[in-house]
């Protein structure tokens, strides 16, 4: 008797007909059935929807293969042995949220099923216990209530314990003492990965159904990212668009994304990233030169030329000569593939010796034959953008 | 506390982060601070006792400590604890340096400590009353009094955005790059800032908008203040409910960056961690309009804030609450200097007179002081004055082994042996392997002749006979002069001192 469905990073499997626990009837599932349900599943790609009214899916579907299933015993029970506990972080305090009711339809009556208790994250482990075992909801019987107390504790304890950031059970099944898991929810807060290293294993983050996958490009920026002190991010927007940002800082990078998207609309708009924290001159020439190989990699359909921002702030620490020399060294090698996709690049920048990273970057341009323009900190930050627009 | 830092604060630096510090001490110099705005460096793996830095052209010494406590007791007066520690260990840097207590603001630069262990750090700090700037920023600073670090950048740049001098605004922002930006921008548009944090990216910091404009509000210097917020979190609502309520009352200019966001479902991180909307509310858009509505002075974007900060300004000078500032006297930083070869801990050639360990060297000098060497030791090797009983034995060691020292190459080998850290052992090993003909020779050729008779099995009686025909005295036989009976007048005389 067995249950399988996918394991995706989605819910609503259920409204979607996605879940097999019947063949005749409910929990009659062999591994042969579940085997072939899960064949014709990821054979061809599925339409999830993530919103009902009522049995009504609204709004548009996503659109993807299922990859990953789950096979697991099928738990035979009432409807009303289903409960839910969840917890995470609101504000300063942890919240726990009890329910003497699982299943789908908790989300519609939520203000009424569930109790929720927050925690300071200074109280204690004898505090949390003493106050889940105080506030039971009241819907559940009451020869179940220290039972469900003491799975709520414990339940909270691996919460906080193992560095989740959202941990959901909905539902879990309770039969006297025996508890079974039917369905769960995580998000680990990544950040704490190097002192979870023993309890979290060898963690992977995979893609959620319906997201594209990340690209190598993407995934290359990532890995260096995850390297060096400084920071390196790359997100690809739309790459065939005409616009693309090599931007320091990640305040600054966000101004210029705003403002592109003001001043040209984000159709235009290629890319979303930050280089910052001081990279080295290494760095920065890898992190430019995925870019313009992204950029040269087609011409604009409609014939217009491309343009690049070499933007940032005025920085604290970081050199900005340095760091424009990886930018030169990634102009050198790129310089024919910018040239034919009608590359203007705007530069605008200040910060530790910008005066010789902005000299050697017009210098270096103009020897190249790119069409160039340069700005210090005495043109505000972002109006190059303007510049770029109106040529 | 209306003012975070003033003229004289002082901080302990977690990490010896050289450029930093030395960016900050050129600053102190250039606005002509009295003390360095370091008073000490913890830098756990070092053994060094001091840093050299440059202050101005000269050089001052910065002391080193083990732990934060150590430079505590030393430097009670640093109330600020500059965190420079990686993601790794800044959470217990913090909390042990708020176990030690005496701090009123700590800054923590460090960016993606684990969320429980940054709330933790956080609500414990909030609880002792402690100031927490950061994690994941480059800090506050109060012009004309005290920079955190990096802030701000190079010392040109410091002065082209006036923030070598206290102006009138109140600057709080996340990002760091943009606090400087903003900095450069209310120069040009208006006198500069009093006081500005930048308060960090990521998604739990210490003090939030709130707290800091809450300070603001109280401190005179500041005449209105400026919020540059980001999409996601609600920490400006809390603004927004302190503008309504009353309890802020100075002008406020407020933006939220990350607009764009909107436009792209949640996988798209824009900017920092802590920048991400969960639900409407969370909208820079939202918090934007928001803002505006409570009254708080909001642009259209972000490339019209100089227009409203600069009518903001004229405005608040027609009224005369905002003052003409007089530029104050600097000191301009060297570009050229050089670090001294030799650095003493002891003596100081600075001033009128020459001192050893503070004393002038005529207070110790001259017959007439009663002082004699072992006072004049005791001050430079052991940096204070020694009581009698101490001086006069050190003086008596000295009279008495004035024969020996360095020509003594065993002796001298173990004491450089020991100088370069090897344990006693090694020491004395390398000691007793620098024996030989011209140092500890009887020692040498006792063991070269003994072994010679052993190998031979000579009798006693035959070795003798073997030495006589050699025409050698037996080496390691009795001293020449001194014996049982006729003693060593020098240790009888140090047995006696010491007894």
């Amino acid at each position: 008797m067995l249950v399988a469905k996918p394991d995706m990073l989605f819910g609503k499997r259920g409204m979607n007909n996605l879940v097999l626990f019947r063949d005749a009837k409910p929990g009659d599932v062999t591994l042969a059935k579940a085997s072939s349900w899960i064949d014709e599943k990821s054979s061809s790609e599925q339409e999830v929807y993530f919103s009902f009214d009522g049995d009504k899916p609204t709004g548009e579907p996503s659109v993807d293969k299922l990859t990953h299933f789950i096979v697991e015993p099928f738990t035979p029970h009432e409807q009303s042995e289903e409960y839910y506990v969840s917890a995470t972080c609101v504000g300063d305090d942890d919240v726990i949220y009890m329910s003497a009711e699982g299943g789908i339809a908790i989300e519609e009556d939520w203000d009424n099923k569930v109790t929720e208790i927050a925690f300071a994250i200074t109280a204690t482990d004898d505090e949390i216990a003493e106050k889940i075992r105080a506030n039971v909801p009241k819907d559940v019987a009451e020869a179940n209530k220290a039972n469900f107390a003491e799975f709520c504790i414990g339940f909270f304890k691996a919460y906080k314990e193992l560095n989740f950031a959202y941990l959901e059970i909905n539902p879990f099944v309770m039969q006297g003492s025996k508890i079974e898991l039917l369905d769960m929810v995580a998000k680990l807060d990544d950040t704490a990965g190097f002192m979870m290293v023993s309890e979290w294993g060898d963690v992977s983050y995979p893609t959620a159904f319906g997201m594209e996958d990340k690209s190598p490009e993407e995934e290359a920026v990532e890995l260096a990212d995850s390297k060096t002190g400084a920071s390196l991010k790359l997100t690809l927007l739309k790459p065939e668009a005409r616009i693309w940002t090599m931007v320091a800082g990640g305040g600054a990078s966000v101004v210029y994304a705003d403002t592109i998207a003001d001043m040209a609309g984000i159709e235009d708009l290629a890319n979303y990233g930050e280089y910052s924290g001081g990279p080295t001159t290494g760095e920065t020439k890898f992190y430019a030169e995925t870019l313009f190989d992204l950029m040269t990699r087609e011409k604009d359909p409609s014939g217009r030329g491309k343009v690049l921002i070499i933007g940032g702030a005025i920085a604290n620490f970081t050199d900005v000569a340095k760091t424009f020399t990886g930018i030169i060294q990634a102009f050198e090698n790129y310089q024919d593939k910018l040239k034919a996709i009608d590359v203007k690049i705007y530069v605008r920048r200040g910060g530790p010796n910008y005066e010789k990273g902005l000299k050697d970057i017009k210098e270096a341009a103009d020897r190249m034959g790119l069409y160039i323009e340069v700005y210090g900190p005495e043109t505000h930050v972002t109006d190059i953008v303007r510049m770029a627009l109106e040529k | 506390m209306e003012r975070l830092y003033t003229r004289d604060t002082q901080a302990i630096f977690w990490n010896n982060n050289k450029t930093a510090i030395q960016r900050m001490l050129d600053y102190d110099y250039t606005i002509q601070r009295e003390t360095p705005s370091v008073a000490a460096i913890v830098a756990p793996t070092s053994n060094n006792k001091f840093e050299k830095f440059f202050f101005g052209g000269d050089e001052v010494m910065i002391p080193l400590f083990k732990c934060t406590a150590d430079a505590k007791a030393a430097q009670p007066q640093a109330d600020v604890l500059l965190n420079f520690a990686s993601f790794r260990s800044a959470y217990d840097v913090t909390m042990e340096a708020l176990e030690v207590g005496g701090f009123t603001s700590m800054m923590i630069t460090a960016e993606g400590i684990p969320e429980r262990l940054a709330r933790g750090m956080n609500q414990t700090a909030r609880e002792a009353g402690v100031t927490i700037i950061g994690p994941a920023t480059v800090g506050a600073i109060t012009p004309g009094a005290f920079k955190v670090a990096n802030i701000g950048g190079t010392i040109s740049n410091i002065i082209n955005s006036k923030l070598h001098r206290a102006g009138s605004c109140g600057l709080v922002t996340r990002s760091g790059g943009l606090f400087n930006e903003l900095s450069n921008i209310i120069s040009i548009n208006a006198d500069g800032i009093a006081e500005g944090v930048a308060i960090g990216g990521d998604r739990f910091v210490g003090s939030v908008f709130i707290d800091n404009l809450l300070r603001m509000e109280k401190n005179p210097d500041v005449k209105y203040m400026i919020l540059l917020g980001e999409v996601g979190g609600t920490e400006e609502y809390k603004v927004i409910e302190a503008v309504k309520n009353g309890t802020l009352t100075k002008p406020i200019i407020a933006w939220c960056i990350g607009t764009i966001a909107k436009h792209y479902d949640s996988g798209v991180q824009f900017g920092h961690a802590g920048a991400s909307a969960n639900g409407e509310m969370e909208t820079a858009e939202y918090k934007n309009n928001a803002m505006k509505e409570a009254g708080i002075h909001v642009p259209a974007s972000f490339n019209d804030l100089p227009e409203i900060i600069n009518g903001i300004y004229k405005e608040l000078h027609a009224e005369g609450i905002i003052k003409d500032i007089k530029d104050p006297l600097m000191n301009t930083v060297p570009t050229v200097r050089r670090s001294k070869e030799f650095i003493c801990t002891i003596s100081d050639d600075r001033g009128e007179e020459c001192t050893y360990a503070g004393f002038p060297i005529s207070s110790v000098a001259t017959p007439d002081t009663g002082k004699g060497i072992g006072d004049v030791i005791s001050l430079l090797w052991f940096k204070k004055q020694y009581p009698k009983w101490a001086t006069e034995f050190i003086e008596t060691v000295i009279k008495t082994v004035a024969d020996h020292g360095p020509a003594v190459s065993g002796a001298h080998n173990a004491k450089v042996t020991a100088r370069a850290g090897k344990s006693v052992v090694e020491s004395l090993v390398t000691g007793l392997l620098t024996i030989g003909p011209r140092f500890g020779g009887a020692i040498d050729g006792a063991a070269e002749h003994f072994k010679y008779a052993n190998d031979n099995n000579l009798t006693p009686k035959e070795f003798l006979g073997h030495m006589k025909k050699q025409g050698i005295p037996i080496p390691g036989i009795g001293h020449r002069i001194k014996s049982l009976k006729n003693p060593d007048l020098r240790v009888t005389g140090l047995m006696n001192f010491c007894s």
